[in-house]
């Protein structure tokens, strides 16, 4: 058990449950304890998980660090990581100790709080490492229970709404997804991942309910996992929770959501889909590529009308993911490296963007755009650390944002250029909305009583957003500390999916042949 | 009859007679002052018989020319029930004594009950099957009207009786249609005259008429109807019985039945409970949602639970049978950490039961309120809880024998049911403050929804063991 991933894992779980059973009362003293406990597990685990970036071999595409043990019905407790989730990993460690640090002004129910912040770390960097289907389902389904009750407890007006629609949405989703998983189980014989990353399920043509499905089985399973996955994302039509959770959810609660939770839909396109349905991906490529092309016009057009500084910076999450599908499923290797470039920077830039938000919200405690107004005249720093994070929103060259946008359009525009062209419309909007949003909340003359004694941000919330602003300049002047380290693995998977289709192509030209051949 | 028949019924035996001595005991001294200490002699002998069947050589035995069957199989189902029915004893006797229902025939019937079921899952033949369905039936109509004096109960208990009476019919037309047909009544002679993997139509028919009356006792759709009702106006510990134990034992003679008689035809059988299983997870799941009566609700949520452990039969292979072993056992776990809580809920010494009744308990009971949300998500097959487990379990039986339609059905059943479950959720963490419930909690009864929920939560780790010994028992019955 003692396995670096599994500590990594398991840490935060630990520390809840020391937290449960020896942290005692509510009063302030108390819930200081609960809060220092938390941000020290937390930031515990993330030097831990250096310790894995560090030992981590970029060069090796396999499965590195990995632990297995029996476990129940046949399954494994299977654990490892290569270079696509490696980073994955560091994310969810490197941003949960900001997170924990932006709540620090909650005063309800502390302990409780933190609990679940803690258990949902321990979900999430298990979803990244899981090397078993259903210990990746288990991780992935199970962090919906924290999420709901963060949304449901501390979230805002609408918060019971918000919070059973995330949860049934995304249930449904991932139920079809069990079903399919429990199919490859059966067909396969093993729940392994790395085995199943080479099995061949059937492609051959089906006929169900009367209806002839190309690419057969593999269709099929695509599907079903494609609906887990496009809710989680989210992708257009299936998007409408997310402004609804993002809305309602605390700060840090919108932070991890936008930040980690939004990455699982992208991961699992990336370590299913795409390398055990490779004649399904590529079947259904095209209609995915529209789909995040809508995605993407309609996200930024939906942002441009919002009134909530919020629901904006949530529309703008549907937009940006839409560049990560458009970057998978171009189907070559600058599209697989933009798109896991741009779940990164995007983990940064939301994240930042959200707290960004949750800084004036303390302060004024709404989030209507029109009650802002001429801030950079009480708040400087703010008003330039805001401007950072907004031209990285937009993909302005030099920030990480311009990394994966530029990537995956290049690889899109190889793929289908039509797709490119309309996708590259909803850069322009983006623009429009970031810097309008910018315009109207911090330029102009400041006007409005509330604003007249507003401070500027403190050490605190410079603590927390430093980091994130580091990074975000980092990956935009350096991008070749992400691409190195997930370059050999996307190149191996890149490499089997192309043989993969190749192979398929030839087969179905010989088996329809074969078919053709007894009717002469 | 010789002495090694007796040694296979051994707990039987027993269990009869301490049930007589219990009664005889009660009527010559002391009536309803002996109630509580029968009550926990009662919960003695289900825990050693519970040891005692556990604890038993593991081969199959057949007793009483082959009446009676001793199998791993009939052994798991009997541990599964003694223990649940010793803990519905112990956690209803607080519930009783306020409500001054404390009489003394209250153990005594559950015990008559007990061994019934005990009976009805050791069958080899369809007149014990009939005897102990009987048994079992006629104790759980008494004990649904045992609070007199109420309206509510006693109709319960008529609708019951009634309903009963008329499922045993079918039952028994269906048992005389396959005695007619095939000449023989135990399960073993049936299955030897059953030729090729296809039943002639009059065992066909006899078997339909045997599986409607049996889905009426695990309250499969469209046989479900009593359910709620029954549920509702019976009092709060008895409810928690119906929805335990002969749950189990009816599962189990349902198995034994298919399996034993009629093994080779299970694309026969297999359509029928297919149809029972889709019917009952859809109706379970959607009845529940306009439920505001916990106790209503539950007896949906059980519809749909019983609609899950059917899918593992209907795959009708060893890993079917041992998923719904599975099942079963997870299923009656949850529902005792549930009504364990239920029997709690008071307000100002007054029993309460609507769902909004809960608000904001996390407030004022924090852990049992976390107890109870672990077993809502469990309930509702979210993992790593146990009841997930157990969803998987049916789910990988029945896809692995081909149903991939009945588990698509399965799932958005559960997404259906989700909802209803979050709600009891939704009053325990998020609702409006009204007045609490009242604090002074038996322990037995804090503990049992405790431990329940423990178990709910660490049963991811190795589910203590319970696939073994499932998968153990299933082997001695599927083959």
């Amino acid at each position: 058990m003692l396995n670096l991933l599994s500590i990594i894992t398991f840490l935060p779980a630990a520390a809840a449950v020391i937290m449960a059973f020896w942290l005692h009362g509510d009063d302030a003293n108390a819930q200081r304890q609960a809060k220092i406990l938390a941000l020290a597990a937390t930031s515990v685990t993330f030097l831990i998980s250096l310790i894995l970036l560090f030992s981590f071999d970029p060069a090796n595409p396999g499965f590195q660090q990995v632990v297995e043990r029996e476990w129940i019905m046949g399954l494994t407790y299977k654990m490892g990581v290569d270079g696509i989730s490696v980073l994955f990993v560091m994310l969810t460690t490197f941003l949960m100790p900001i997170t924990i640090a932006a709540c620090w002004n909650v005063n309800i129910r502390v302990k409780e709080y933190m609990i679940a912040f803690l258990l949902l770390e321990t979900l999430l960097i298990g979803v990244f490492v899981a090397l078993d289907l259903v210990l990746f389902y288990l991780f992935f389904e199970a962090g919906l229970i924290p999420m709901f009750l963060i949304i449901g407890i501390w979230g805002g007006k609408n918060r019971i709404y918000a919070a059973f629609k995330f949860f049934l949405y995304t249930f449904f989703g991932s139920v079809l997804m069990l079903v399919a998983m429990i199919y490859m189980f059966m067909q396969a014989g093993t729940t392994d991942i790395p085995t199943l990353l080479t099995y061949e399920f059937s492609a051959g043509p089906l006929s169900l309910l009367g209806w002839q499905i190309a690419g057969g089985a593999q269709t099929l399973l695509f599907l079903a996992f494609f609906a887990s996955f496009a809710v989680k994302l989210p992708m257009w039509p299936v998007h409408t929770w997310l402004p609804d959770a993002h809305v309602q959810a605390p700060t840090a609660g919108s932070v991890l959501l936008a930040a980690v939770l939004l990455k699982l839909g992208g991961y699992g396109f990336l370590r299913f889909s795409l390398p055990m349905f490779p004649v399904a991906s590529d079947l259904l490529s095209p209609a995915v590529l529209w789909l995040s092309a809508i995605a993407i016009v309609y996200g930024s057009l939906v942002a441009l009308v919002q009134t909530d500084m919020k629901k904006l910076v949530a529309y703008s999450s549907v937009a940006h993911m839409g560049f990560v599908t458009m970057g998978i499923f171009a189907l070559n290797k600058q599209g697989v490296d933009g798109a896991i470039f741009q779940m990164l920077s995007h983990g940064f830039i939301s994240s930042a963007l959200f707290l960004s938000v949750g800084v004036v919200y303390d302060r004024l405690h709404t989030r209507e755009i029109e009650a802002y107004g001429g801030l950079v005249n009480r708040m400087p720093t703010y008003a330039a650390v805001f401007l950072v994070f907004t031209m990285a929103n937009v993909g302005l060259p030099g920030t990480s944002g311009f990394v994966g946008e530029f990537l995956t359009f290049m690889a899109v525009y190889q793929a289908n250029t039509w797709v490119a062209v309309v996708a590259a419309t909803g850069v322009i909007l983006s623009a429009c909305y970031a810097l309008w949003l910018y315009r109207r909340v911090v330029f102009g003359a400041l006007v409005k009583d509330s604003l007249k004694s507003i401070a500027d941000m403190d050490a605190r919330e410079k603590m927390m957003i430093a980091p994130l602003l580091v990074m975000v300049l980092l990956l935009g002047v350096y991008p070749a500390l992400v691409t190195d380290i997930i370059g050999p693995s996307v190149d191996n998977l890149l490499t089997h999916f192309q043989a993969a289709v190749g192979i398929d192509a030839s087969a179905q030209v010989a088996s329809t042949a074969a078919a053709a051949a007894p009717s002469q | 009859m010789n002495s090694a028949d007796l040694s296979i019924a051994l707990p039987e035996i027993l269990l009869s007679l301490w049930a007589m001595v219990a009664l005889m005991a009660g009527a010559y001294f002391g009536k309803d002052k002996l109630a509580s200490f029968l009550t926990w002699g009662t919960v003695a002998v289900f825990g050693f018989l519970a040891i005692l069947v556990s604890v038993l050589e593991p081969q199959s035995r057949e007793g009483f020319g082959g009446l009676f069957i001793d199998d791993s199989f009939a052994r798991f189902s009997k541990a599964v029930i003694l223990v649940s029915g010793a803990a519905v004893l112990v956690m209803g006797m607080d519930y009783l004594e306020r409500t001054k229902l404390m009489k003394f025939e209250y153990p005594i019937l559950v015990a008559l009950a007990t061994v019934g079921m005990m009976v009805m899952v050791s069958a080899g033949d369809l007149i014990t099957l009939y005897m102990g369905l009987e048994l079992q039936s006629l104790a759980l109509y008494v004990l649904a009207a045992f609070r007199r004096d109420s309206v509510r109960a006693t109709e319960a208990g008529l609708k019951y009786f009634v309903l009963g009476a008329l499922a045993s019919g079918l039952l028994l037309y269906g048992a005389s249609l396959v005695y007619g047909y095939s000449g023989t009544t135990r399960l073993a002679d049936i299955a030897s005259t059953v030729q090729g993997d296809r039943l002639p139509i009059g065992l066909l028919m006899g078997l339909a008429f045997m599986l409607s009356g049996l889905a009426f006792k695990v309250s499969a759709v469209p046989f479900h109807m009593w359910t709620p009702d029954v549920y509702e106006g019976a009092p709060t510990p008895v409810t928690a019985f119906f929805a335990t134990a002969p749950k189990v034992a009816a599962m189990a003679l349902l198995a034994r039945l298919v399996f034993d008689g009629f093994g080779a035809a299970s694309a026969d059988w297999g359509q029928i409970l297919g149809f029972l299983a889709a019917a009952s997870m859809v109706v379970g799941a959607v009845g529940a949602l306009g439920q505001r009566n916990l106790k209503r609700l539950m007896a949906y949520s059980s519809i749909s639970h019983m609609g899950f452990a059917l899918l593992g039969l209907t795959a009708g292979t060893v890993a079917g049978v041992e998923a719904t072993l599975i099942y079963m056992a997870i299923y009656v776990t949850m529902s005792i950490g549930v009504f364990a809580f239920m029997l709690t809920m008071r307000r100002e010494g007054r029993p309460v039961v609507q769902i909004d009744d809960l608000n904001m308990l996390s407030k004022t009971q924090p852990l049992q309120a976390l107890a109870l949300l672990i077993l809502m998500f469990s309930l509702a097959g979210v993992p790593p809880l146990i009841g997930f487990w157990a969803k998987f379990a049916v789910l990988t039986a029945a896809i692995g024998a081909g149903y991939v339609l009945l588990a698509v059905i399965g799932v958005i059943a559960s997404v259906i049911g989700a909802f209803y479950y979050l709600r009891i959720v939704y009053f325990l963490y998020f609702g409006t403050e009204s007045d609490p419930l009242d604090r002074d909690v038996a322990p037995v009864q804090r503990w049992l929804t405790l431990v329940a929920a423990a178990i709910t939560l660490l049963g991811v780790i190795n589910l203590f063991g319970l696939e073994g010994a499932a998968s153990v028992a299933a082997q001695a019955l599927a083959n």
